[in-house]
């Protein structure tokens, strides 16, 4: 993966000094081209295409900006709603996230999501402990972590 | 279609942008002083005011690109710090206020409270 940016790198700067044009637009040709290059000869280079990698990202960022909307709208209702009608607790998520960057992202994830808060990590990483505005529903909390985030973190990371 | 209704749906695209960022910043004020203990406080203050700050400053950038051609970077990395910060700052202070012994606030009075469980 390293080695496919650097030669995409490599052939943007080329085309730049072949067409004697210094600039962001000839540049981004070039990376244009270069990606297209990389693509047309996948089979010979070393590990998978580093664009799809780059296109789960994305579908990660798309992923999180609707979950932060659908959550501000549910705070909203609960903040204008008269009385108390929800019921918090703290309750705890195993996963199989390894390594700190995952588990940096995946508590993240859960602080900007719908009635959920992460509040602490285990000694040894592999429990969370999240506070959530309604602790009735804790399974299908659960559920929806360990399928949409967790899943999408792996696919990044993995 | 002519230019200047072009200009005016950008104008009014900028002002629900920023109609819908104020109304989200004022209702994390008001979710801060209604709800009822810390850990409450802490999602109305981290979600609604991180999509409120995201609104005003996306309305910023479009209108600075309209009328003055100015891309404007720093509005954006304005958004993605917050993103960044927003969560971790919510991690500690609740981390911080549980392990000073603050209990959460249910509404039938039953603790459910699994980190203090296994704590112990």
């Amino acid at each position: 993966m390293p080695l496919q940016i650097i030669l995409n790198l490599i052939i943007a700067l080329m085309w730049m000094f072949l067409s004697e044009s210094y600039n962001f637009p000839s540049f981004l040709t070039g990376f244009i081209i270069g990606a297209i290059l990389l693509f047309l000869l996948r089979r010979f280079i070393p590990d998978a295409f580093y664009l799809y990698r780059v296109w789960k990202v994305i579908k990660l960022i798309i992923l999180f900006s609707k979950e932060l909307l659908l959550s501000n709208i549910e705070i909203v209702k609960w903040v204008y709603k008269p009385g108390r009608d929800y019921n918090p607790g703290i309750f705890a998520l195993p996963t199989d996230l390894k390594s700190n960057w995952e588990i940096t992202m995946l508590t993240s994830l859960i602080s900007l999501t719908p009635g959920t808060l992460s509040v602490a990590i285990s000694d040894n990483n592999d429990v969370l402990y999240i506070h959530a505005m309604d602790i009735g529903d804790k399974e299908e909390a659960i559920r929806a972590i360990k399928d949409t985030f967790e899943k999408a973190i792996k696919e990044v990371t993995r | 279609m002519t230019e200047s209704m072009i200009e005016g749906i950008f104008d009014i695209i900028v002002i629900v942008l920023l109609i819908v960022g104020t109304f989200f910043i004022f209702s994390a004020t008001i979710g801060v002083i209604r709800f009822p203990d810390i850990y409450t406080r802490l999602h109305a203050s981290t979600k609604a005011a991180t999509l409120g700050i995201s609104g005003i400053l996306i309305g910023a950038f479009i209108f600075l690109f309209v009328e003055h051609e100015i891309v404007s970077g720093k509005l954006i990395l304005g958004i993605v710090f917050v993103l960044l910060t927003a969560p971790v700052s919510a991690h500690m202070i609740g981390r911080a206020a549980h392990s000073s012994g603050v209990e959460v606030w249910t509404k039938d009075g039953e603790q459910r409270d699994e980190y203090a469980n296994d704590k112990q």
